[in-house]
């Protein structure tokens, strides 16, 4: 959920404590998280009901806060689509990596895709042998499944009897929430251009096309990219 | 938001968990389109940021807004941890709206 995890995921505090205890904890700080998504989604005008379902459904974070963010400032439900869905797209990246710790059988492996996010997929990669490594998947992507859900619930609630959101300054705490998820991306070169250009055609293109439209364009600065394959 | 976006949304996001693991399952990507992919949350949360800090109806303005957002960004350049740069964020706005 939060990129944050997964960009460190050779942490030493993870490898080392057992993975279910270390899963357990990371469960309960994604909970917290997802208070603020319950709390955010049902002022961008979405139901208790629908906020609950995307986080049953879709699992991953920074979609879910993209797709009501986009909603909440007045994109239409495609641009919050595109935008959440091309957030999802490095999932892809995560299930590849993970096809190689997980078992063979389709069956399993069809239920762990819905478990496949940033937090399960570094604390698996975390670990040393296969077997661990099997165990810290479940345990996390589980785990935060269940805290994610009830975090959604609990803040769905709360955000459903709030009557003035603008007094609390929660329309800034979406954009607070990206920047938290934004930071770890900003490491290398590469992830601070995309991100300067990415800024920019947001910007420069907000005036002239509809709501939610400009984010999706700012994907193009992943272009950047091309200049370079990197070194890993 | 109608329902149908939420099971698009839903069936979009297993979609691709399950296309990397179940589909493509221990293939590699072209290095050219892996980095793309590695871009994408760098390049759309800085647009989710900008529009969602300076954006009032299709406008640019500055307003309480940037100042919540920039204590935000701080604390997480210090690596706090995510609720509480939510909450910073949020506060702080309220805080100058509030006051000035």
């Amino acid at each position: 959920m939060t990129d944050e995890v997964g960009a460190r995921p050779e942490s030493g505090a993870m490898a080392s404590k057992s993975p279910v205890v270390a899963s357990v904890l990371l469960s309960l700080a994604v909970g917290a998280y997802a208070v603020s998504y319950g709390v955010l989604g049902v002022q961008a005008g979405l139901t208790v009901a629908q906020t609950c379902t995307i986080s049953l459904l879709v699992f991953t974070g920074a979609s879910q806060f993209a797709a009501v963010g986009v909603i909440s400032s007045g994109g239409s439900p495609y641009a919050a689509l595109g935008s959440a869905l091309l957030l999802a797209a490095r999932n892809g990246v995560y299930g590849l990596a993970m096809s190689r710790v997980l078992p063979e059988g389709r069956v399993r492996r069809l239920v762990a895709a819905q478990f496949v996010i940033d937090e399960s997929t570094a604390m698996a990669l975390a670990q040393h042998d296969s077997r661990r490594r099997i165990e810290a998947f479940w345990a996390t992507g589980v785990g935060i499944y269940v805290f994610w859900n009830l975090g959604t619930l609990v803040g769905a609630l709360v955000g459903d009897r709030l009557s003035d959101p603008a007094a609390l300054g929660l329309d800034a705490a979406f954009p607070a929430g990206f920047v938290a998820l934004l930071i770890p991306h900003l490491s290398k070169v590469g992830g601070r251009l995309a991100g300067v250009l990415g800024a920019v055609i947001a910007l420069a293109l907000t005036p002239v096309l509809p709501p939610g439209a400009p984010i999706l364009l700012a994907a193009l600065a992943v272009l950047v990219g091309l200049r370079e394959v990197p070194a890993r | 938001m109608s329902w149908w976006v939420i099971l698009a949304l839903g069936a979009g996001a297993y979609g691709f968990k399950a296309l990397g693991l179940v589909v493509l399952g221990g293939r590699t990507l072209p290095p050219r389109l892996q980095a793309c992919v590695d871009l994408l949350p760098a390049a759309l949360l800085p647009a989710l940021v900008v529009v969602n800090t300076f954006v009032t109806d299709r406008h640019l303005v500055l307003d309480a807004r940037a100042w919540g957002v920039g204590a935000a960004a701080v604390a997480a350049w210090r690596k706090a941890p995510l609720p509480v740069v939510i909450l910073l964020g949020a506060g702080v706005t309220a805080a100058v709206r509030h006051w000035a």
